[in-house]
C-alpha cells in the first residue's frame, strides 16, 4: 500500500516537473508547478512531516508560485508564445544534466547510512511533529531562525527597491 | 517500508530536470521556477534523511530552505523586473552585455 | 722601500681628483694637482732605482685578487732590474710631459681631463711595469690602451680623432686577443701566472706540444705561447701587420703622442718580451720571428717615413721603425740591448715630438713641411734640442743612440741567431734611412726659405718656457742618457748590460775585435752619409726632391700612400665586419630574433588571452552549464579514485 502511494507520488513528480520545464506558456507552467507542490506536499506526509507539508503548500505553492504568477502578468508575454523555447546549444545543457544524473547515481553504490537519532516515529506520533519542530526548532536553532527573519525582511525592502519605477525629478 | 535510495533517486531526478530546465530555456521565468524545482528536490531529500535517521535536523534545514527560498524568489523577481524594464524582454540569451 | 707603493699611487690619486672636481673647482689648475703627483712618484722612483743599484729587488704580492679553485693570482709588485729602467723612463718623461702640457694645453676647454688621463695612464703604465704576475700585465696593458683611446681621441669632436681612437683600440684588441691566449695557455700548462714561478718551471714544458683539434695541427707548447705573447707586443708596439693605428694616432695632442706613442706605451710590448725572455730564449723560432718582424717593420716604416709631409707623422713612422730595431734586438737574443734602446729611444724620440709640438704652436697648429722653412732664426731652442735628438737618433758617435744601436747591430751580426746577419744587413740599411728622413725634417722645417703665408710668418715665436725647459731637460737625457752603457770596445764598463744581466742575461758577441770595429764604423757611415744625402739633397737645391719624386712617382706614390696597407685592412676586415653587423646582427638577431622574441611574446599573449575571453559570453547559462559540467568531473574523480 505505502509502496503503491510512492509509486504514484514519483511518477507524477516526475512527469509533472518535466511538464513544468517544457511548457510554452509561462502561466501553464506556473499552474503545472502548483500542482507539483500539491504532491511533494502528499510526499512529506508520507514521511510523517505534516508541518512541512503545511508550509510546502502554504508558502510556496500559496505565495511564491502567486508572485510567479503576478510577475508574469506585469510583463506582457504575448510573444512568448510564438518564440523559440530553449537557447541554441540546448543539447549541450541537455547532456550536461545526463552527465550529473548518472554521476548521482552511480555514487548511490557506496552510500552508507549514518547513525540514527532519537527522534523515531513513535516519539514524533506522540507529540506531534509540529511541537517537536517547533521545539527543536526554537531551542538549539533559535539564533539561525532570528537571522532568516533579517534575511525576510532584507528581501521585503530589496524587492521594492528593485522594482520601483524610477521618479522622474 | 520504502528503502532510502528510492527517495534519493527521485530527489536526483527531480534535481536534474530542474538542473536541466535552466541550462535549456529561454524564458527567465521558467528559469527561475526550475531553480525553484532544484531547491524542492533537495528539500525532498532532506525530509526523507530525516526520517529515516530518526532526527529532526533535516526537517528543521528544510524549514529554513524553505524560508530563504521565498526570499530569494522575491528578489530575483524584482531583477526580472528591472531587467524587462531595461531590455523590453526577458530572453536570457539575448542578455549579454557582459560579453567578452 | 715600501713606499714604492706610491709610484703608481699619486697618479692615481691625480687622476681621481682632476677627474672628480677638476671640471668646477679646480679647472685651469689642474697640472698643478698632476705635476705635483708625478714629480713626487718621480723622486719615489728614483730613491727605489737607487737601491736596486745597490742590488736589493723586491719580488712581494700584497693580497690574493682572485682565488676561484685552483685559480689564484695575487695583485704583487716586483721591482728589479729591469723594471728600475722602466721606472725611470717613464716617470721622467711623464713629469716632463706634464709640465710641457701645462704650456702646450693652455687655454684648452678640456685641460682638467687632459691631466686627468694623463695621469692615469702614468698609473697604469707604472702598474703594467710594477707587475709581478701576468694578469697584473694584462690589467696594465689594457688600462694603457684605454687611455690611449681617451687621449688620442680628446678633441672628439673632431670626427678623424674620434675614428683615430677607435682605430687604436680596436687594432689593438686583435694583438690583446692572442695576447690572453697566450696568458691562458700559460695558465694551463703551468698553474700559476705570477712571474717567479713561471719562468723558473717553464723549461719544464720543453718538447711538449699543444694540438689544435679544429685544425688538426700540432704545435710546440713554448712556441706556441711565445708567438701568442708576441701578437700582443705587435699590436701595442705597432709591428707589421698591426701597425696602422700609430700614424693615426698622431691626432691626438703633441704630449700624447711624445709620452704615450714615443717614450711609453709603445715599449710595453718590447717590455713584455723582455720580463718574459726565458720563454722566448726556449723557442728559436719565435725569437727568429720576432727579429724579422722588427727588421722588416723598421725596413717598412722608414721608407714610408721618407716621403710623408706631416712632420708629426715623419717622427710616428720613426717610431715604428725604432720599435722594430728593439724587437730585432730581443729577437737575436740581445734583450739587454733592446731594452738599453728603448731607455734612449724614450727620450729622444719624446724629445723630437715635443719639438714637433713646438713648432707647431708657433705655427698656430700647422702640420705641413711644405709650409715650413727658415723657423731656425725664430725658435733657436727648439731648433738646437731637435737637431740634437736627431743627431742622436741619427747614432753620430757620442751621443745616446750611437751606443744602443751600435750594441743591436754588433749582436745581430755576431750573435747566434740564424737570421742575425741578414737583420744586421737590414738594420743598417735603416739607420741609413733614419739619418736621412730625420734630418730631411731638420732641413726642410728650420734652413732655407719660409714657405707658408705672412700670417703664420708673423706668428711665429719661441715657445714659452714652460715648454722649452722640458725639451732642454730631455736633451740632457737624449745625449747622456748612453754614456751608462759604453762598451768594452771604446773603453767604457758596459755597465748597463752588467746591470741587467741577473735579469735579461748577457749575449757575448761571437767576433773578433777587428770585426766590431768593422761594424761600428759601416753604422757611422751609414748614419753620417745620411745626413750628408739629406743636405744634399735639401740644403743645396730645392728643386732636386722634386725631380727624384717625378722621376720615380710610381714608388712615390706607393710610399706616400703607405704601402696602401689602410686600404687593404679597409677591404678584407673593415667592411665585411661592417656589412655583417648591419646584415646579420642588425638584421637577422637583432631585427628577426629579438624583435620577434620582444614582439612575439605580446602577440602571443594576446592571441592566448582572446581564445580565453571567448569563454566569457556573457550568458549565464553558458557560466551554469560549465558549472555542471565541472561538478559532473569533479564527482567522476571522486567516485573513479
Amino acid at each position: 500500500m505505502a509502496v503503491g502511494i510512492f509509486i504514484y507520488l514519483a511518477a507524477a513528480i516526475t512527469t509533472l516537473s518535466v511538464l513544468v520545464i517544457t511548457r510554452r506558456n509561462p502561466v501553464h507552467s506556473v499552474i503545472t508547478m502548483v500542482l507539483l507542490f500539491f504532491h511533494i506536499a502528499g510526499l512529506y506526509l508520507t514521511l510523517n512531516a505534516e508541518f512541512l507539508a503545511a508550509v510546502q503548500v502554504i508558502v510556496y505553492a500559496g505565495a511564491i508560485l502567486v508572485l510567479f504568477l503576478f510577475v508574469i502578468l506585469l510583463l506582457n508575454l504575448k510573444e512568448e508564445l510564438i518564440e523559440r523555447r530553449y537557447v541554441g546549444p540546448w543539447p549541450l545543457g541537455f547532456l550536461a544534466a545526463l552527465g550529473l544524473f548518472f554521476m548521482f547515481i552511480f555514487s548511490l553504490k557506496g552510500f552508507r547510512l549514518g547513525p540514527l537519532g532519537p527522534f523515531t516515529d513513535e516519539v514524533i506520533k506522540a507529540h506531534t511533529n509540529t511541537k517537536v519542530l517547533g521545539k527543536f526548532l526554537y531551542m538549539e536553532y533559535l539564533y539561525p531562525f532570528e537571522v532568516v527573519s533579517i534575511v525576510l525582511l532584507v528581501a521585503i525592502v530589496g524587492a521594492i527597491v528593485l522594482a520601483k519605477k524610477r521618479l522622474k525629478s | 517500508m520504502i528503502p532510502l535510495n528510492w527517495y534519493i533517486s527521485l530527489s536526483a531526478v527531480v534535481f536534474i530536470v530542474g538542473v536541466a530546465g535552466f541550462l535549456m530555456r529561454r524564458n527567465i521565468i521558467i528559469m527561475f521556477m526550475s531553480i525553484e524545482l532544484m531547491m524542492n528536490a533537495v528539500n525532498i531529500s532532506l525530509v526523507s534523511f530525516s526520517h529515516y535517521l530518526n532526527d529532526m535536523k533535516g526537517q528543521v534545514m528544510v524549514f529554513f530552505v524553505i524560508a530563504v527560498a521565498a526570499a530569494e524568489a522575491a528578489i530575483g523577481l524584482g531583477i526580472i523586473i528591472a531587467l524587462f524594464r531595461n531590455k523590453a524582454n526577458i530572453h536570457v540569451d539575448e542578455a549579454n552585455e557582459m560579453k567578452g | 722601500m715600501d713606499n714604492y707603493l706610491l709610484i703608481p699611487l699619486l697618479p692615481l690619486a691625480a687622476f681621481f681628483i682632476n677627474i672628480l672636481f677638476g671640471r668646477n673647482l679646480i679647472r685651469d689648475k689642474a697640472h698643478w694637482v698632476s705635476i705635483l703627483a708625478v714629480f713626487l712618484s718621480w723622486v719615489v722612483s728614483v730613491m727605489t732605482v737607487a737601491e736596486v743599484l745597490q742590488g736589493r729587488t723586491i719580488n712581494r704580492d700584497l693580497y690574493t685578487w682572485i682565488s676561484s679553485g685552483t685559480f689564484k693570482v695575487s695583485v704583487g709588485f716586483l721591482i728589479d732590474q729591469l723594471t728600475a729602467v722602466m721606472l725611470v723612463v717613464v716617470t721622467t718623461c711623464s713629469t716632463l710631459i706634464h709640465i710641457y702640457s701645462a704650456g702646450y694645453m693652455h687655454g684648452d676647454k678640456g685641460y682638467y681631463r687632459f691631466f686627468a688621463y694623463l695621469s692615469l695612464f702614468t698609473f697604469s703604465m707604472l702598474m703594467l711595469v710594477m707587475a709581478n704576475n701576468f694578469l697584473q700585465l694584462y690589467f696594465g696593458w689594457e688600462a694603457v690602451g684605454l687611455c690611449s683611446y681617451f687621449l688620442i681621441g680628446f678633441w672628439y669632436e673632431k670626427k678623424s680623432a674620434s675614428d683615430a681612437g677607435k682605430k687604436a683600440f680596436i687594432v689593438n684588441r686583435f694583438g690583446d686577443f692572442g695576447f690572453g691566449i697566450g696568458v691562458i695557455m700559460i695558465f694551463l700548462s703551468l698553474g700559476t701566472l705570477h712571474y717567479a714561478p713561471v719562468f723558473e718551471s717553464v723549461n719544464t714544458l720543453v718538447g711538449k706540444t699543444v694540438t689544435i683539434h679544429l685544425l688538426g695541427l700540432e704545435f710546440d707548447l713554448i712556441t706556441f705561447i711565445a708567438l701568442l705573447l708576441f701578437c700582443g707586443a705587435v699590436g701595442k708596439s705597432a709591428q707589421i701587420p698591426l701597425h696602422v693605428w700609430l700614424p693615426d694616432a698622431m691626432e691626438g695632442p703633441t704630449p700624447v703622442s711624445a709620452l704615450i706613442h714615443a717614450a711609453t706605451m709603445v715599449t710595453a710590448g718590447v717590455f713584455m718580451v723582455a720580463r718574459c725572455n726565458p720563454i722566448f730564449s726556449l723557442s728559436p723560432i719565435t725569437m727568429s720571428t720576432v727579429a724579422l718582424v722588427g727588421a722588416v717593420t723598421s725596413l717598412f716604416a722608414a721608407t714610408i717615413g721618407l716621403v710623408q709631409n706631416d712632420i708629426k707623422r715623419i717622427v710616428a713612422y720613426s717610431t715604428v721603425s725604432q720599435l722594430g730595431y728593439m724587437f730585432l734586438a730581443c729577437g737575436v737574443g740581445a734583450y739587454s740591448a733592446g731594452i738599453f734602446h728603448l731607455y734612449t729611444h724614450a727620450f729622444f724620440k719624446a724629445l723630437l715630438f715635443l719639438c714637433a709640438g713646438s713648432v707647431m704652436h708657433a705655427m698656430a697648429g700647422e702640420l705641413d713641411l711644405q709650409k715650413m722653412g727658415g723657423l731656425r732664426k725664430h725658435m733657436p731652442v727648439t731648433y738646437a734640442t731637435m737637431f740634437i735628438a736627431s743627431l742622436s737618433i741619427a747614432g753620430v758617435p757620442g751621443l745616446a743612440g750611437f751606443f744602443s744601436k751600435d750594441e743591436i747591430l754588433w749582436l745581430a751580426y755576431s750573435g747566434p741567431s740564424p737570421v742575425g746577419k741578414f737583420v744586421w744587413a737590414i738594420g743598417t740599411i735603416v739607420a741609413f734611412l733614419t739619418a736621412f728622413y730625420s734630418f730631411r725634417l731638420i732641413f726642410l722645417t728650420f734652413h732655407g726659405k719660409f714657405r707658408g703665408t705672412h700670417e703664420q710668418e708673423h706668428h711665429l715665436h719661441e715657445s714659452p718656457k714652460v715648454m722649452t725647459v722640458p725639451l732642454m731637460l730631455l736633451c740632457v737625457g737624449a745625449v747622456a742618457s748612453g754614456w751608462v752603457g759604453i762598451p768594452h770596445l771604446l773603453g767604457g764598463g758596459a755597465h748597463f748590460t752588467e746591470f741587467m744581466k741577473p735579469v735579461l742575461g748577457h749575449l757575448e758577441g761571437h767576433g773578433t775585435h777587428a770585426e766590431e770595429w768593422l761594424v761600428m764604423a759601416i753604422s757611422i757611415i751609414a748614419g753620417l752619409s745620411g745626413i750628408g744625402l739629406a743636405a744634399f739633397v735639401y740644403l743645396r737645391e730645392e728643386n732636386l726632391a722634386a725631380k727624384i719624386t717625378q722621376k720615380f712617382s710610381g714608388i712615390h706614390r706607393v710610399l706616400w700612400n703607405k704601402y696602401y696597407v689602410d686600404e687593404l685592412y679597409d677591404l678584407i676586415i673593415v667592411r665585411p665586419t661592417i656589412w655583417v653587423a648591419k646584415n646579420v646582427i642588425v638584421g637577422v638577431t637583432d631585427g628577426r630574433i629579438i624583435e620577434g622574441v620582444v614582439n612575439g611574446v605580446p602577440s602571443l599573449i594576446g592571441r592566448f588571452s582572446s581564445l580565453l575571453r571567448s569563454l566569457q559570453t556573457g550568458m549565464v547559462q553558458q557560466y551554469a552549464a560549465v558549472m555542471a559540467i565541472g561538478a559532473f568531473v569533479v564527482i567522476a574523480l571522486v567516485l573513479l579514485w
